[in-house]
């Protein structure tokens, strides 16, 4: 089927998809904590709108639930309690800088090139028309490694790592309309947890290396040697 | 009967552009709490423009006196392969987009060879930050237009705009992508607020004015016009082709005046948007502009994987 004859919902399904990805982009260059965390936020809002649409054209009910919950989760509370975290360690204005962005932002494009090309035996056996996104969820999983590996503050780590959770939550809703009820709900309560004992961590590493730059925690001297 | 369309066409494009920059300018006035010039007023500063004695430069070469004819003359010819209120003229046989693109290439290049004739430190600082900038921007405006050319399977303007007229309303993510590719590389290239400030002579930072420095008279009028031309080209490009409903297909008075009607509506609606974001944003350091380009080429490439990924035929 081509896809000017799909519906008009699953053509918007599959552009939030793309959307979505952009998102993952967009944190990858981003390099002021603070706007990290905001795209991060659009992003869970756009994945809770995907959800949502998915909802709608099956009418499947208990995903309107798990689109209200990721939206109230990864769209709102998480942002906020990272955000007012960023604050509090006074990181606010600190620049993590990218080192070779252009760079990163090849290796991202490719990342994207290689999900499709894994997916695309998953892809051949189905019948549903939104698994196309399935490349795309993929996508998300690896750029936020890829944000993770890039980064050395460990607020940029840990959106990174809620990302990559994003991505497999988007995996879900494309390729089986949602996981059941009981799992989505432990893995919101997980990542909740998550986001708390994230922030317990910030301030340990802070406290014993006083800074959150990541790379200083593989070093066994406090001084540089020469 | 089509090729006297397309030559009236062709002179709507160069009697307008000035009204269209006499808008943008109208609009910002207003957004800035400013009183406005009239309308049209970018008219009036090309006839004074036009009856001045321009003034060469004594080191300048035949390359100076010759760069705002051909300037203004590529500026026409690509004006001249854009539809602008209808399709199927006999113009969209002869060019495509990437001769639209070959058009602008070489009004750029004979613009910075112009600026570098005269020897002067500002003229080759204008031309070389103009290549860098066109370098970076070249690749994400071709990247776009091939993510369009991939759906539409042609390259051709006219049978591009009749096939997204065809398919209707498509959301297609690649053309979203795409959109706002383009949208950031007409900013860049027709020197507008983020990149270029095309208000002012007296900015270390200037890009286009640098180049044009040396120019006076009705040389500098013919640069100027061909920069308003090359603003309501990269207008009409993105109106014409991501929405193109209203243009006419057939050459009957009805859907010529309705044609005319609905892309002068988008170009002041377009124009609208531009003047806000000029409002809003300030302008960026030269070394970021690199940044900005390369986002652009990231929304084209987007644009072009998730024509392949999202948009594969089940």
């Amino acid at each position: 089927m081509d896809f000017a004859e799909l519906s008009l919902y699953s053509q918007a399904v599959l552009l939030l998809a793309g959307l979505i990805a952009l998102t993952s982009f967009l944190m990858l260059g981003q390099s002021r904590l603070v706007r990290l965390v905001l795209v991060f936020a659009i992003q869970g809002i756009l994945l809770a709108a995907t959800t949502a649409m998915v909802a709608g054209v099956l009418d499947f009910p208990h995903l309107y639930i798990s689109a209200g919950l990721s939206f109230l989760l990864k769209g709102i509370l998480i942002p906020v309690m990272l955000h007012r975290m960023i604050y509090r360690l006074g990181l606010h204005r600190e620049l993590d800088t990218i080192e070779h962005p252009a760079r990163v932002m090849m290796g991202g494009a490719f990342l994207v090139v290689f999900s499709y090309y894994v997916s695309l035996p998953v892809v051949a056996h189905s019948p549903l028309v939104t698994l196309n996104a399935i490349a795309v969820s993929l996508a998300v999983v690896l750029l936020g490694m890829l944000l993770m590996i890039t980064r050395r503050q460990a607020v940029a780590h840990v959106v990174g790592f809620m990302s990559i959770e994003n991505g497999l939550f988007f995996a879900a809703v494309v390729s089986t309309y949602g996981m059941p009820m009981v799992v989505e709900l432990g893995v919101a309560a997980d990542v909740l947890v998550a986001a708390v004992v994230f922030g317990v961590f910030f301030f340990q590493i802070r406290e014993s290396i006083d800074s959150l730059d990541v790379d200083r925690l593989s070093k066994l001297t406090e001084v540089d040697k020469p | 009967m089509a090729w006297l369309m397309a030559i009236l066409q062709t002179l709507l494009f160069i009697a307008l552009a000035p009204l269209l920059s006499g808008w943008i300018k109208r609009v910002k006035c207003r957004l800035q709490n400013r009183k406005a010039p009239s309308l049209f007023q970018p008219y009036r500063d090309l006839r004074k423009l036009y009856r001045k004695q321009p003034i060469v430069p004594h080191p300048a070469s035949w390359i100076f006196r010759a760069a705002p004819y051909i300037v203004f003359a590529s500026t026409v010819l690509a004006a001249a392969t854009v539809p602008l209120a209808a399709i199927h003229l006999p113009t969209a046989r002869i060019a495509d987009v990437i001769v639209l693109v070959g058009f602008f290439a070489l009004g750029r290049m004979f613009l910075v060879l112009a600026g570098m004739d005269v020897g002067t430190a500002f003229g080759g600082m204008g031309s070389s930050r103009e290549m860098t900038i066109s370098s970076l921007a070249e690749p994400a405006m071709l990247m776009a237009v091939f993510t369009l050319a991939m759906s539409a399977h042609t390259t051709n303007l006219s049978q591009a705009v009749n096939f997204v007229l065809d398919t209707g309303l498509v959301l297609r993510p690649s053309f979203v992508f795409a959109l706002g590719g383009l949208m950031l590389v007409a900013i860049a290239e027709t020197g507008r607020i983020p990149v270029d400030n095309p208000a002012t002579h007296l900015e270390l930072t200037m890009i286009h004015e640098a180049m044009i420095l040396e120019y006076s008279g009705r040389w500098l009028a013919l640069i100027e016009w061909a920069s308003q031309i090359k603003l309501m080209l990269y207008g009409v490009l993105i109106a014409n082709i991501f929405f193109p409903w209203g243009i006419a297909q057939t050459f009957t008075v009805n859907a010529l005046a309705l044609g005319l009607g609905v892309i002068t509506l988008k170009l002041a609606v377009l124009a609208v948007m531009l003047a806000v974001s000029e409002v809003l944003f300030a302008k960026m350091r030269i070394f970021r502009v690199q940044e900005y380009l390369s986002f652009a080429y990231l929304l084209s490439v987007l644009g072009m994987l998730s024509h392949i990924i999202l948009e594969a035929a089940r």
